[in-house]
């Protein structure tokens, strides 16, 4: 998993290309509620994580979880140019995909979701630099910080 | 793209022989399908929309442009919560782009043929959902309710979605929908509760918070629930596990219909966890539902999801006519059939009287109707508690429905911890 480049398969739950320094969450966020809509920063009290900019990042985080305003939260934060640029989780979320696919069709803005292998998934970290293909492949190359 | 064989109706919506609106619809259905690994797609007989709230330029966008491709809905179709109070508009707007966003957004999907129910409890409603039929409800304690107590089938739909499914009267046959999938995976066991906590409300939101931060993804069994327990209280519960968790349903062993004992809960297979509940579980689940205990108290909010009639005649019982301090509000959501049988009762002005402010159409943590200050909200609900400290940056303290009347008496925070003592 940490061979530099190696390329991994994945699932394409909304298909799309995107790279970026990954974002690790290792607790379910719900966007709605946890993801501001002004600054791109995380505000849920309850995460490890708040503060963090999910702005450009490629979030890799387990399913998520709460309420099902979060599709409507991710279509307007991908709307803004606020949101991450890729997800990344280990099972399918169809209220995610939803947000990037309603983006996508009204904007023509794409936020790929990929569903990962769960090893795979365990083994990105914080700041790898993730790199998505259409056809769900995607590759991981070791960051130098490690906050996952 | 998709991987199954079309029924000819849905290929001619797909086609766009129904309209640019049907065919979108049907295009993210079949996306979603794919995605869930679906074979096939089945009818639903009502929607319920939690797409109606301002969350930005983007909740109008979207039924906008259903609206001007010659969207309209084909099935009964309610509307959750939206951002301001049609009744009592002046409870809302603080700025005049958001009521107009807001407003524009309700217009939009009564315009697509949704009924103007404005409510988040639609399984209040009149007409509920029967047992073993097949509904797209989003909302995430709707979707709790409808599965659990009313044995309707229903996935975790949210925003977006609902529409298509209302445009098109079609979803993929996968998850809650597939009776496989409905059986319990966990087993919570009550152990050693009291007798009064086990009869009291303020014990649902938070054994409903507890097992869906347990549960997570996975459909739990509760057993030791008193069979008198009411639907105000598994709606709290539910409502409780859809925030803390992903739960879209529970069994409450010998209560919930899919659940007249723990083995058919189980579908006669063993459990992936068993848990049991503790008073000291539920006494450090609580204490995580409040951010501060003894603060100055700025205002309660009572009613998310959306007060029932009963949870009304209970509010006026604890009141007994005594009146809230002066000043200090008090906020009572509610939806608008539950509004009109107050009036008709003559519990309005009643209420009115005692200093209760009803809200309608919205949900008091969407907007801030509090001037918040530095003091605390006390709510009963474990979803408002846990939702209000983002949406709103409140501070939060959590009690029974009892404890916000006597606080909201005193002017001050009052909790009974009697309860939470041991036997």
């Amino acid at each position: 998993m940490k061979g530099s480049g190696k390329v991994l398969r994945g699932r394409p739950i909304v298909a799309g290309t995107a790279d970026g320094p990954a974002l690790v969450l290792r607790q379910p966020l719900s966007l709605a509620g946890g993801m501001s809509l002004k600054t791109g920063q995380i505000v849920d009290v309850h995460a490890p994580q708040i503060g963090a900019v999910v702005t450009g990042r490629v979030l890799v985080m387990p399913v998520g979880r709460g309420s099902s305003t979060t599709s409507t939260v991710l279509a307007e934060a991908i709307r803004l140019g606020i949101g991450p640029s890729a997800i990344v989780l280990p099972e399918v979320d169809q209220i995610l995909a939803l947000g990037a696919i309603v983006a996508r069709e009204l904007y023509g803005r794409i936020c790929p979701i990929l569903q990962a292998d769960p090893a795979d998934f365990e083994g990105i970290r914080t700041d790898d630099w993730i790199s998505i293909r259409d056809d769900g492949s995607f590759s991981v190359r070791p960051g130098t910080g490690d906050a996952g | 793209m998709t991987r199954f064989a079309l029924e000819a109706r849905d290929r001619r919506v797909l086609k766009g022989e129904d309209g640019r609106a049907r065919q979108l619809a049907m295009g993210i259905i079949l996306e979603m399908a794919d995605a869930l690994g679906a074979r096939r797609l089945i009818d639903v007989e009502s929607v319920h929309v939690d797409g109606c709230l301002a969350i930005g330029q983007v909740s109008l966008d979207f039924p906008t442009y259903l609206l001007s491709n010659g969207g309209r809905v084909c099935v009964p179709t309610t509307l959750n919560v939206a951002s301001i109070d049609l009744l009592h508009p002046e409870l809302s707007g603080r700025d005049a782009a958001t009521f107009d966003l807001g407003k524009g957004i309700m217009d939009a999907y009564l315009a697509l043929g949704c009924q103007a129910t404005w409510t988040c409890a639609p399984y209040q409603l009149r007409e509920r959902p029967r047992f073993g039929s097949h509904i797209a409800w989003a909302e995430s304690n709707a979707i709790v309710f409808a599965n659990s107590v009313l044995g309707a089938r229903t996935n975790r739909y949210g925003d977006f979605f609902d529409i298509c499914a209302a445009l098109t009267g079609r979803v993929p046959y996968a998850g809650l929908h597939i009776p496989e999938n409905r059986r319990a995976q966990t087993v919570f066991r009550l152990t050693g509760l009291t007798d009064q906590l086990l009869r009291s409300e303020a014990l649902y939101p938070v054994l409903g918070y507890l097992v869906g931060e347990l549960t997570g993804t996975l459909v739990p069994a509760i057993v030791g629930l008193p069979s008198a327990v009411s639907e105000d209280q598994l709606k709290a519960l539910g409502a409780a596990a859809a925030s803390s968790g992903a739960t879209a349903m529970f069994h409450a062993v010998g209560i919930t219909p899919e659940a007249p004992t723990l083995d058919v809960a189980l579908a006669g297979r063993p459990p992936v966890r068993q848990i049991d509940v503790t008073l000291d579980a539920l006494r450090a689940a609580r204490e995580t539902l409040s951010t501060r205990e003894r603060d100055q108290l700025t205002g309660i909010c009572v009613g998310t999801p959306h007060f029932s009639l009963a949870e009304f005649s209970e509010l006026r019982r604890l009141f007994r006519g005594r009146r809230i301090r002066n000043g200090l509000p008090f906020y009572a959501a509610t939806g608008r059939e539950t509004y009109a049988e107050l009036s008709a009762r003559g519990w309005h002005a009643e209420l009115e009287d005692v200093g209760v402010e009803l809200v309608v159409d919205t949900c008091t943590y969407v907007r801030p109707f509090l001037e918040l200050g530095s003091g605390t909200v006390m709510t009963n609900s474990a979803k408002w508690a846990y939702y209000a400290p983002m949406t709103l940056g409140a501070d939060v303290t959590f009690g029974s429905l009892a404890d916000c009347v006597e606080s909201a008496v005193a002017g001050r925070i009052e909790r009974d911890e009697g309860l939470w003592q041991g036997a």
